[in-house]
């Protein structure tokens, strides 16, 4: 009986539904892209060394307020208000003009995300040790050189998974965009539910279709994660059931 | 009378309410090899940070060919007068070639040939050759901070100030270590070097600069700083370290 009508609904709704998977991912991947660059770039701006100039020195304190206004605003509110004030505040603004909604989904991912990433970029600068910059000083690089030849390559090693779990929660958050309209999964869900009256068979082909979505990429990204950080085996020495053996766990290089 | 590379004009450096530099003055001429010694915490690094502008000085002046470093370029000004480091400072992100390449495709804005030929002639030098293509996690001390000799040497400088390079290293990688900065004394280079090892400053430097308390106790050769220093607080500091 369920599997019939899920079956049915698969039938009448599976292209379209596919076909938001697509826009989902698409917004996910490349707001999650986007979001990756705000956060490399105000991690750049947010390290400059304060300038002996009192003006300049003024400049730098006020965009490095608007930075961190924007993370706290971004983070402390949710996505789903942020897609409604950015693309209605655009509409009132014009005169009631609307922006493409993909477009807009996009937009309003990339910095929903961007203020997740800046503060996780700016975690991995810290991180870094301060003999890299002073090495890249030293010879005569400038600050714009040596984060982007020395630090910032370092700090996308070691954020890398927690900006691989942005993209994830992204993948399933995207679902808030269908409230200014935005065809992606939950939004072709929502209107198979509507259209069938079979709302809870809908919905469990799109959670099963989240489900899905997100492990699999989860694995994948793990596994790419692993990749980059090169050969690193453990060899164990010794018994594991013999509690009187040492277990040696070595890193090999 | 030859212009220094280098004059140190009553340089104070500060840190809070702290004068750590009270008042230093010194020159290094062209061919000078000047080591710096001294009790720890006497200031010595924060000197050498100061002339390659990683520290900001307080009050005095630092002139470089008898102009003052902050009227320079800094980019330019600190290429000319690199630094190496305790800790190596190697970047983690790029092999030993790659090491020695990138200040000179950066900073000096030299193409891909001459930077790697450059870099490859230095490695050699301090016989680093073999590693071009490791990573610094895969080195060994001694090797990391002799990658960081050819990193600083590619760069043509005039000055090259060492901080303890030695210090951080096993005592059996010392060796390997002093004994390239030793041909590069003999090579001419110019350098100041902030060491522990007396035998060596003996040795290989034209001068030697006693620091105590943020001041230069004593500046002389060799011979009189370890023969017969004037200052009693020169003769304390070398009884003490010597009878170690
Ligand atoms: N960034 C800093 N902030 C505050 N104090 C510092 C800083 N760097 C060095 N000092 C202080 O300056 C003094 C001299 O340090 P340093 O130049 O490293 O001496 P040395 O290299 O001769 O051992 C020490 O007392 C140290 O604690
Ligand atoms: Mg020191």
């Amino acid at each position: 009986m369920f599997f019939e009508s899920v079956a049915n609904i698969w039938n009448k709704y599976g292209g379209s539904i596919m076909g938001g998977v697509g826009n989902t991912m698409l917004i996910a991947l490349i707001g999650t892209v986007m979001g990756l660059l705000i956060g490399l770039i105000n991690g750049i701006i947010r390290t400059v060394p304060k300038s002996k100039n009192g003006f300049i020195r003024f400049i730098q304190s006020l965009i490095n307020f608007i930075i961190t206004a924007y993370v706290e605003i971004f983070r402390g509110t949710p996505m789903m208000v942020q897609a409604m004030l950015i693309f209605w505040g655009y509409a009132f603004a014009s005169g009631g003009v609307t922006l493409p909604l993909i477009p807009s989904g996009i937009f309003i991912v990339s910095i929903n995300t961007g203020a997740y990433i800046t503060e996780i970029v700016r975690g991995g600068i810290i991180s870094i040790d301060r003999g890299q910059f002073e090495g890249a000083a030293s010879l005569g690089m400038n600050h714009f050189q040596t984060m982007t030849r020395v630090v910032i390559p370092q700090v996308m090693r070691n954020i890398l998974p927690s900006v691989s779990n942005e993209f994830v929660i992204n993948i399933k958050d995207t679902s808030v965009l269908n409230v200014i309209g935005v065809t992606e999964l939950y939004y072709y869900a929502n209107s198979a539910a509507k259209q069938s009256y079979k709302t809870f068979e809908a919905f469990a082909i799109a959670c099963v279709i989240y489900f899905v979505l997100t492990f699999s990429i989860t694995r994948l990204l793990r596994l790419v994660e692993r990749l980059l950080e090169g050969k690193k085996n453990y060899t164990i020495f010794g018994s594991q059931t013999d509690p009187a053996a040492e277990i040696h766990v070595k890193e090999d290089e | 009378m030859m212009e220094p590379i280098i004059k140190v004009d009553h340089l104070v450096k500060n840190f809070g309410k702290n004068e750590i530099l009270k008042d230093i003055s010194f020159e290094v001429n062209k061919g000078d090899v000047i080591s710096i010694i001294g009790s720890s915490g006497s200031g010595k690094s924060t000197m050498l940070r100061c002339i390659n502008m990683l520290e900001e000085k307080t009050a005095g002046e630092i002139l470089f060919h008898g102009k003052s470093i902050d009227g320079l370029k800094r980019s330019e000004y600190r290429s000319k007068a690199v630094m190496v480091f305790q800790q190596f400072n190697l970047f983690e992100n790029m092999t030993v070639l790659k090491n020695c390449v990138i200040g000179q495709r950066e900073v000096l804005k030299r193409d891909k040939e001459e930077a790697k030929n450059k870099a490859l002639h230095y490695l050699e030098k301090v016989g680093m050759l073999p590693y071009i293509n490791a990573k610094p996690k895969q080195l060994s001390g001694g090797q990391k901070q002799r990658v960081a000799i050819a990193r600083a040497l590619a760069m043509d400088p005039e000055v090259i100030l060492f901080d303890e390079p030695t210090s951080a290293l096993d005592p059996e990688m010392v060796g390997e270590v002093l004994s390239v900065i030793r041909s590069l004394a003999g090579s001419g280079l110019t350098m100041l070097i902030v060491t522990h090892e007396m035998t060596f400053a003996r040795d290989v430097s034209d001068r030697v600069i006693f620091m105590d308390g943020g001041v230069i106790v004593e500046d002389d050769t060799p011979d009189v700083i370890f023969g017969s220093p004037k200052m009693p607080r020169t003769r304390e500091f070398l009884t003490r370290i010597l009878s170690q």
